[in-house]
């Protein structure tokens, strides 16, 4: 048991935004050292709690405590200088410049005289070497940081916290985009912050994660502190009852699916890129879950936006029905009722500036040709109507645009596009991904309820539970081939882990 | 409390109409002869060509481009319409054997021209992913060389076009209804048949959707299934023709055309469009709004005018007015994170 004294203590925080209030006299106190877990279900305050923190938000009432020393943050230029740093979820460097300057933005060190002052390039990569070594990473200064994985780049965001001299440093959804070795490195680097004095608010939603490395956690629900406990005698289905405010007895929802016969079949898939998928042979059948596992860089993704004519295929053949078939685009995929729901609802997915009408019919415009060229409002809107009663949509009308949904609610009208469709094979990469546990059991049970009915549905997840729950049948993948199909009522989490790092263990 | 918050909401949602009735009621009230049928007459007549260059430029800025041809599509087709359609007794004649060709074929002609120059804009935009901005730049310097050189053909060696033919000057001067401050010109019909023609295909169809959808998120619009490329190029080809129509207008209205015709009315275009709410990263913008904007910018011409402003202040009052108008735009965006 820690007992240091409290680095930062948040007392009784209170925030109001138009309609909500977005914190409710919330208390969070971190001690030097530690890792501190803060959970929640998304839009449980978690971000506005730490906005605060970081001076992006004023809280409308309650102190900060750091040190001892009651300190208004006014922006996160103030936050930078009392020590506390934020690592984004989504990172933003300046991709075109090299890894010293991004660390060093905005704080050069100079040399000249009076006002001839210019840059101290050697400085700067002492400096740069000095920290890089001090912490133990592999990351050469003078690389264009464009050029860097994403973990890498996660790393040298650290580095610059620690530059920065942070006591303090929070990090949201860290291992998001992070293959199984390099969350191992970046928990090593967590380990080291931690014998420096180094406080870490950890925001994450993997409870196997949570439970190894944090010291306390604290969970948070509607805006409210539900209360904060040590790691050590939590476990992971007390920290979601606690989130969700119920006791969650089933993760997943009870299936009736039978798979029938065969509708897809790929033989020896091939992409041209030597570092894509390698062929990669598999059946799909008529109402089965197939789910797809593996590590960040297995070519998941790759292959199935392939089946979609996403890319392209060098070799090996697809058949759907028995009949061999080419899909060179995503049109011609839509032609043999196929469907993808991508990885990336942001990116690849919505239309955040158009409505969740217009979101939901766009895949759909040629069932509402009318006459003239002009298109059937009227059956349109039917659509959208019933799609959002089937799917249970929480919007305030269809007119609403769909970047004011949350993550969940997207997710579900990107479902009912594509159900418009009438699709046979659902291609779903990552269906659950930043969506909270309430929200992820709904998907769970539409998806279920989609593979009743007889459609074929192939499931990429990074996600042991959801893949061990959900899928008929677990295809693996390593390195862009295919390392083994097994049986989902039979496949255990360490038989899935050997599959998906055989290639990598030698 | 809520009563409060609609209004804001209300202001906020209709600024543009707000700004434009604030400045007729200023202008207005500076000098109250401004209040006159003819006044109205007059914006509307003078806004006329450039709403449907502004309708153009809007369907290239609702799929997150930009298009810097317009003006010079249409120089090029006022240059083209008015060298077909002199009289056949007018000295210095662009074509000194040319028929009397019936008034639509050259009209047609020259849309068609704009037309082309817009399917040039899209192939190039869609096919060699071009930045619209650069694609458009090399069009528009292109298209003014071409009409420069047919401009300056013998025997018509870079003159001013003029002795247009009446039934083609009617197109632009003509009116219906009783003469005087009631009549109702020819090319302001037109210019409100194109708005609502572009509304409808805004709202009514495919191509419609898909051009917000390829503005809105181009990555997500080519995973539903959408033929991005195939439909820019659509997009572009109208827009051209919509400048080729604006440019045979042009020149019907002024009796004359140079090469120079159409010089920087892209600009205008573009700054209407902005004050009209349409959003330069693409999947925002509605006909009224555009309206708007294009109206705004008439007021302020003929109204600054008319009341005796400087014309170099008007400029600046213009800029700032596009400015401020973006400005105020963003905020509504930037208050909701």
């Amino acid at each position: 048991m820690n007992t240091q004294p409290y680095l930062l203590e948040m007392s009784n925080i209170s925030k109001q935004f138009p309609g909500v209030k977005a914190l409710d006299q919330v208390t969070l106190k971190v001690r030097a050292g530690t890792v501190h877990a803060l959970m929640g279900e998304n839009g449980a305050g978690k971000s506005t709690l730490m906005k605060c923190l970081f001076g992006i938000y004023q809280p409308d009432e309650g102190d900060i405590v750091l040190q001892g020393q009651k300190v208004s943050i006014l922006d996160s230029k103030d936050a930078l200088k009392l020590g506390i740093s934020m690592i984004h979820q989504e990172l933003h460097p300046v991709p075109h410049r090299n890894v010293m300057e991004n660390i060093w933005l905005g704080r050069f060190p100079m040399k000249g005289l009076g006002p001839f002052k210019i840059v101290d390039e050697k400085k700067m990569l002492q400096d740069t070497e000095r920290l890089m070594a001090d912490l133990g990473m592999n990351i050469a200064p003078l690389v264009r940081v464009g050029s860097l994985s994403v973990s890498k780049i996660q790393s040298l965001e650290i580095a610059k916290a620690v530059s920065f001299q942070s006591k303090i440093i929070v990090m949201d959804e860290p291992t998001s985009s992070l293959t199984g070795n390099e969350v191992e490195q970046l928990f090593t680097i967590i380990e080291q912050l931690k014998q420096r004095g180094v406080a870490i608010i950890y925001i994450s939603h993997k409870m196997e994660e949570i439970l190894r490395i944090s010291d306390d956690v604290t969970i948070m629900r509607d805006g409210r502190l539900i209360g904060t406990w040590p790691a050590d005698e939590m476990t992971t289905d007390l920290i979601i009852s606690r989130m969700v405010g119920r006791d969650l007895t089933e993760r997943f929802p009870e299936r009736s699916n039978v798979p029938g016969e065969v509708i897809l079949r790929a033989e020896g898939l091939t992409s041209p890129l030597p570092k894509s998928f390698q062929h990669v042979s598999f059946e799909l059948r008529r109402g089965e879950i197939l789910g797809v596992g593996g590590l960040v860089g297995a070519q998941r993704t790759e292959l199935i936006e392939a089946l979609f004519g996403l890319r392209s295929v060098q070799s090996g053949t697809l058949s759907i029905h028995g009949k061999p078939v080419r899909i060179r685009s995503p049109f011609d995929a839509k032609k043999h009722r196929i469907a993808l729901l991508t990885e990336d609802r942001r990116v690849t997915g919505i239309f955040p500036v158009l409505s969740v009408m217009e979101n939901t019919v766009i895949a759909n415009q040629a069932k509402y040709a009318a006459p003239y060229g002009l298109l059937n409002d009227k059956k349109r809107r039917a659509d959208v109507t019933r799609s959002i009663e089937m799917l249970r949509v929480k919007t305030p009308s269809m007119r609403t645009l769909i970047q004011n949904l949350s993550g969940g609610n997207q997710q579900k009208v990107l479902l009912a596009r594509w159900l418009l469709t009438d699709p046979e094979i659902l291609l779903l990469d990552e269906p659950t991904r930043g969506i909270d546990v309430g929200a992820k059991y709904e998907i769970y049970s539409i998806i279920a309820e989609l593979a009743q009915q007889g459609k074929s549905i192939i499931m990429i997840s990074s996600e042991m539970p959801e893949l061990l729950g959900m899928s008929d049948r677990i295809m693996v993948m390593c390195e862009g081939r295919c390392s083994g199909i097994i049986d989902g009522k039979q496949a255990t989490e360490e038989e899935i882990m050997r599959l998906a790092a055989q290639h990598a263990a030698h | 409390m809520t009563r409060i918050k609609n209004a804001q909401q209300f202001m906020s949602q209709n600024a543009i109409y707000i700004v434009l009735l604030l400045l007729v009621v200023c202008i207005a009230f500076w000098d109250p002869r401004f209040l006159s049928v003819t006044t109205i007459r007059d914006i509307f007549l003078q806004s006329s060509t450039r709403a449907i260059i502004a309708l153009g430029a809007a369907f290239i800025l609702i799929t997150g481009g930009v298009d810097l041809s317009a003006g010079r599509v249409v120089g090029l087709t006022a240059v083209l319409s008015a060298s077909m359609l002199q009289l056949s007794e007018y000295p210095r004649k662009f074509f000194p054997d040319l028929q009397q060709l019936p008034l639509w074929v050259p009209v047609i002609l020259a849309i068609a021209a704009g037309l082309i120059v817009g399917l040039m804009n899209g192939f190039i935009v869609s096919k060699f992913s071009v930045p619209p901005f650069i694609a458009t730049l090399g069009t528009m310097v292109a298209v003014y060389g071409l009409n420069s050189i047919y401009f300056d053909m013998e025997p018509n060696q870079s003159q001013p076009i003029g002795g247009l033919r009446e039934d083609f000057s009617r197109l632009g001067t003509g009116y219906i209804g009783p003469s005087g401050p009631y009549s109702v010109p020819y090319i302001v019909i037109i210019a409100i048949a194109v708005a609502l023609l572009v509304w409808l295909v805004f709202n009514k169809t495919r191509l419609g959707k898909n051009m917000y959808a390829i503005g809105g998120n181009i990555q997500a619009a080519k995973v539903s299934g959408i033929n991005v490329s195939r439909n820019l190029i659509a997009i572009y080809a109208i827009a051209g023709a919509l400048y080729g129509l604006a440019g045979v207008l042009e020149a019907a209205r002024t009796g004359g055309a140079t090469n120079n015709y159409g010089n920087m009315y892209e600009l205008d275009a573009i700054a209407a469009c902005v004050v009209g709410g349409v959003s330069t990263s693409g999947g925002i913008g509605t006909v009224p709004g555009i309206m708007a904007g294009v109206l705004i910018f008439g007021v302020i011409n003929y109204g600054l005018t008319f009341i005796g402003v400087n014309p170099y202040w008007q400029l600046i009052i213009k800029g700032l007015i596009i400015v401020s108008a973006v400005a105020f735009d963003m905020r509504k965006y930037v208050a909701k994170k």
